[in-house]
């Protein structure tokens, strides 16, 4: 990652129109395939797996190449993402026993 | 590994040395602000969600025709000016000015679509199916709140992106800016995009209607 931040404008140039053209054809076929399986009505355990673990694909590919930090140095993507994860899981970890205790609550 | 700029680092621990990250301080004000409006958009994610678990009488109100086909073309056009906007990003950077503009404004027309064909479903909903924030006809009424709360922040990000980038190709043009403005306005439009992947599959995707009813 921080190998290539010394080229020129930050190292821009080490992606080409190229390679973001690829980028674009796999985020489309993603989520084309997303599509599929809302059309094959999969159960919402399995569907929301799948889903989420696309949608996590999709979403490094962005920051990776079009928003290329992939591109930048180290220390930049350790400042921004681990944070960020973190605070995403504790809201997860906060929020969903307790929604799954409302849930159980329902009368049946 | 080179490091090209460690004088700070001589003279005092605390300086940082001279540009820590080797980005600008633009650069690096966006990405923060895209770290905080990222934990936004989870905090009204992880919302819906827990509210839908807790919620025995969902609604799953939409049909692959209309909704979801409509849902997936903006979602094809928000894809496609993510990556006219790296085109212009680097166009910018190899200098070629027309060809910038001309991709930032390509960008903007896609941003502009997919507002446009948002407010249409907005607006079917709203008239045609009587859905509003606090009611609607299938099942709980908090499907209404979190649908236009989670959709509509989205929009207003694409709509003021839309100004942003209309804002940096004028200048761009006039020379009041520089290449480095187009990337930083590239950042937060590729944020955009990449809050729609998981809006996406979470809001639509995950509320088709199934063979047994609107209600999950």
């Amino acid at each position: 990652m921080s190998a290539h931040a010394s080229t020129t404008n930050g190292g821009h140039a080490v992606a080409s129109d190229k390679l973001f053209v690829g980028v674009w054809v796999v985020l489309l076929v993603l989520t084309g395939f997303e599509v599929f399986l809302a059309y094959l009505r999969l159960p919402s355990v399995i569907m929301l797996t799948i889903l989420m673990g696309a949608s996590l694909i999709k979403a490094a590919l962005i920051v990776s190449y079009f928003m290329h930090l992939r591109f930048e140095r180290l220390g930049l993507f350790l400042l921004l993402v681990p944070a960020m994860v973190f605070c995403i899981c504790m809201m997860l970890i906060m929020f969903f026993p307790d929604s799954i205790r409302l849930m159980n609550m329902r009368p049946q | 590994m080179s490091e090209p700029e460690v004088e700070g680092i001589v003279e005092s621990p605390w300086s940082g040395g001279g540009s820590p990250f080797a980005i600008n301080s633009k650069k690096l004000g966006m990405w923060l602000f895209i770290v905080s409006d990222s934990l936004t958009f989870s905090a009204l994610l992880v919302s819906y969600a827990y509210v839908r678990l807790a919620n025995p009488d969902w609604p799953r109100p939409f049909e692959i025709w209309p909704a979801i086909a409509k849902s997936t073309l903006m979602t094809v056009i928000l894809l496609t000016s993510s990556l006219t906007m790296v085109f212009a990003v680097s166009a910018a950077q190899r200098g070629e000015t027309k060809r910038a503009v001309k991709m930032l404004w390509w960008t903007i027309l896609c941003g502009l679509a997919f507002v446009g064909i948002h407010a249409t479903e907005w607006y079917t909903l709203i008239t045609k199916e009587a859905v509003t924030p606090w009611s609607n006809p299938w099942g709980t009424p908090l499907f209404g709140g979190t649908f236009f709360g989670l959709t509509g922040l989205h929009m207003l990000h694409v709509t003021i992106g839309a100004i942003y980038l209309a804002v940096i190709a004028t200048g761009y043009k006039k020379g009041k800016w520089t290449a480095d403005h187009v990337e930083v306005s590239g950042l937060y439009w590729h944020f955009v995009d990449l809050v729609w992947m998981f809006i996406f599959p979470l809001v639509y995707l995950m509320s088709v209607t199934m063979r047994s009813g609107v209600t999950s």
